[in-house]
């Protein structure tokens, strides 16, 4: 094959790639828009375009620019999170198990940020930072159980199951211990949620996405090689160890800030790197297209659990029932190959 | 030009934890030569090798490149001059060879900037030089075992290094595919005079391969230099704890070891 056929194949690759990865960015605009149009009232394209310009809107302003904007904007916000955190950890452990959702580091965050509305009586900036400082601990905790004579993939997802259903345990203790006018801002914590999200939730997560999502931008090259083993990854020039941290602070801060916003949204860190991969391929990095993936998720399921039904559900129910089938797919999948976890 | 890359390891220890595998172990690579380390189970071999690519830091002693400490060097610096095969490397899920091969070019490429014409040409050229060109938009996963090592050796020459390392190239294939790899790193090694040097398991290979041998024997090197030299008798005992007849390979001439076991002897 010459010179010509590779360049050629490969620049063809990369322009399919393109136009996939630009045809889900249309996808999530779309979805965007409808969140923000659809509701109890039905607001069309041009208010909604009146609201966003600041011009007058007839009295939409309320609903469409207090409510249904911060809740679409937070919604892709911290899908983008969940989706870039999921795939980092998937990829870089080589496993779609690996993901922060499964490995307890929600759950960390969730529990603290429980424990310190229940015991403590804190709301607002406190519970994010509680939960923020939570999230990286848990990380770290089961980072260094994991590397006992060497660091190990598989060992890391097993502890980070355990310590998931411990932490998950705790949770529900102290959920059963919380006063009533408390249940309200807990139970926010056990399944994710987008109500009441105000714009005083969207611009923590926007400055951590600015700060972070860079970074790991950067490194998704390194994040393909580390891929390949930790040995022919260092054989190429990449500084495994600082890398491998970078990114686990990386994903897991970004996270962390997301699950302070909305709480613990289920399984869409797990999922939006999988399908991301099956609609654009392996290859380039799975960053972007997860990141996509993660934000069509977060918001469709939004508007699934508010319009769907008689009765309005969070995000993080909807997201979990389908959630589950899917963890259940991948782990069939993974036995009939022969593939261990 | 690769005449003049040394690798030298000088008095490296070499330890997992508390476990000293490798002691003041000292070890010059032969440059423009293929150099193939022997020895028995849990000799050391493979740390050896990992400790040569810098993939451990030696806890005394120092590897030199060039005369260079290489623990001193940019990572990516030292990537551009010294190559390592791994004994299993991972291929990601769905990954296609030409894709899985320019990853070689990762040590070449500037933070974020897209492919150059160098990149292609040595994608390119490596694809050639290991016959698997028409496999380049497959997936990995598809191919059989000896395809997939070529294409392994075809992303460490798409590194285009000047010294390349390998860790046990030949296991897990068969016997055909076996002498097909150690004949295409022998094209290599002849074609742009790259100084290789691997890990084998297989002691007649090796000898016949290789223009100079290291036995490797509890952390130490017990022998080097050529296998007309080094393999007798007695070193297969010493080393391996072997009874065995060496007699001349009856194709190339190289030292043939015949194991004698407890059974079948006439």
């Amino acid at each position: 094959m010459t010179i010509e056929a590779i360049t050629h194949a490969r620049r063809h690759r990369a322009l399919r790639r393109g136009w996939l990865i630009g045809a889900l960015a249309a996808v999530l605009v779309a979805l965007f828009f409808a969140a923000v149009m659809i509701g109890d009232t039905f607001y069309d394209l041009a208010t909604v375009w009146s609201v966003l310009t600041g011009k007058d809107s007839g009295g939409a302003d309320f609903i469409v620019g207090k409510l249904r904007l911060p809740r679409a904007t937070l919604g892709v916000l911290v899908g983008v999170a969940f989706g870039v955190a999921g795939v980092t950890f998937q990829t870089m452990l080589r496993n779609p198990l690996a993901s922060p959702d499964i490995i307890g580091i929600d759950a960390g965050a969730a529990t603290a940020a429980v424990a310190a509305i229940v015991i403590f009586g804190a709301s607002g900036t406190q519970v994010s930072l509680v939960a923020v400082v939570a999230a990286l601990a848990t990380a770290a905790i089961i980072y260094l159980l994991s590397i006992k004579s060497g660091f190990r993939g598989t060992r890391l997802i097993l502890i980070g199951i355990g310590i998931a259903a411990f932490l998950n345990a705790m949770t529900a203790y102290l959920l059963s211990k919380a006063a009533q006018w408390d249940l309200q801002a807990a139970m926010r914590w056990l399944t994710g949620s987008l109500n009441s999200a105000s714009w005083d939730d969207v611009r923590p997560v926007a400055i951590a996405m600015v700060v972070l999502l860079p970074i790991l931008l950067v490194k998704s090259r390194d994040l393909g090689l580390l891929q390949m083993g930790d040995d022919a990854a260092a054989a190429l020039g990449v500084r495994v160890g600082a890398t491998r941290i970078t990114l686990i602070i990386g994903a897991v801060t970004l996270l962390a800030f997301a699950t302070a916003a909305c709480g613990p949204i289920a399984f869409v860190a797990f999922m939006a790197g999988p399908i991301a991969a099956r609609i654009v391929g392996a290859g380039g990095s799975p960053i972007v297209p997860a990141a996509l993936v993660g934000a069509i998720l977060v918001v469709s399921a939004d508007m699934l659990g508010q319009h769907a039904f008689d009765h309005r559900y969070p995000v993080g129910i909807v997201t979990g029932v389908l959630g589950a089938p899917f963890l259940l797919y991948l782990l069939i999948k993974s036995n009939r190959s022969g593939g261990s976890i | 030009m690769t005449d003049s890359r040394s690798l030298v390891a000088e008095h490296v220890t070499l330890s997992y934890g508390d476990r000293t595998v490798v002691e003041e172990l000292g070890l010059t690579l032969a440059p423009g030569r293929i150099t193939a380390i022997v020895g028995a189970n849990g000799c050391g071999k493979s740390t050896l090798l990992r400790a040569l690519a810098r993939l451990l830091p030696p806890r005394e002693g120092r590897v030199l490149l060039d005369g260079q400490d290489i623990a001193s060097m940019h990572p990516k610096s030292v990537a551009r001059i010294l190559g390592l095969l791994p004994q299993s490397p991972i291929a990601p899920e769905g990954i296609l060879v030409a894709d899985l091969v320019g990853r070689g070019r990762h040590p070449h490429q500037k933070l974020l900037a897209s492919w150059s014409k160098a990149d292609y040409k040595a994608v390119a050229d490596a694809l050639e030089a290991t016959s698997i060109a028409d496999l380049a938009e497959r997936p990995v996963d598809e191919l059989s075992g000896g395809q997939r090592q070529r294409v392994w050796i075809a992303m460490a020459l798409a590194q285009d290094p000047d010294i390349l390392l390998l860790d046990e190239p030949t296991t897990f294939l068969d016997v055909t595919h076996q002498v097909e790899v150690l004949d295409l790193l022998h094209d290599l090694n002849i074609r742009r005079g790259t100084t290789v040097a691997m890990v084998l398991h297989d002691l007649n290979l090796a000898a016949r391969y290789a223009d100079e041998l290291v036995a490797v024997h509890q952390g130490k090197v017990f022998a080097q230099g050529p296998p007309t030299e080094v393999v007798t008798e007695e070193l297969v005992l010493a080393v391996f704890g072997l009874d065995s007849t060496v007699i001349p390979d009856p194709v190339s001439g190289t030292p043939l070891v015949i194991p004698i076991g407890r059974h079948r002897v006439g």
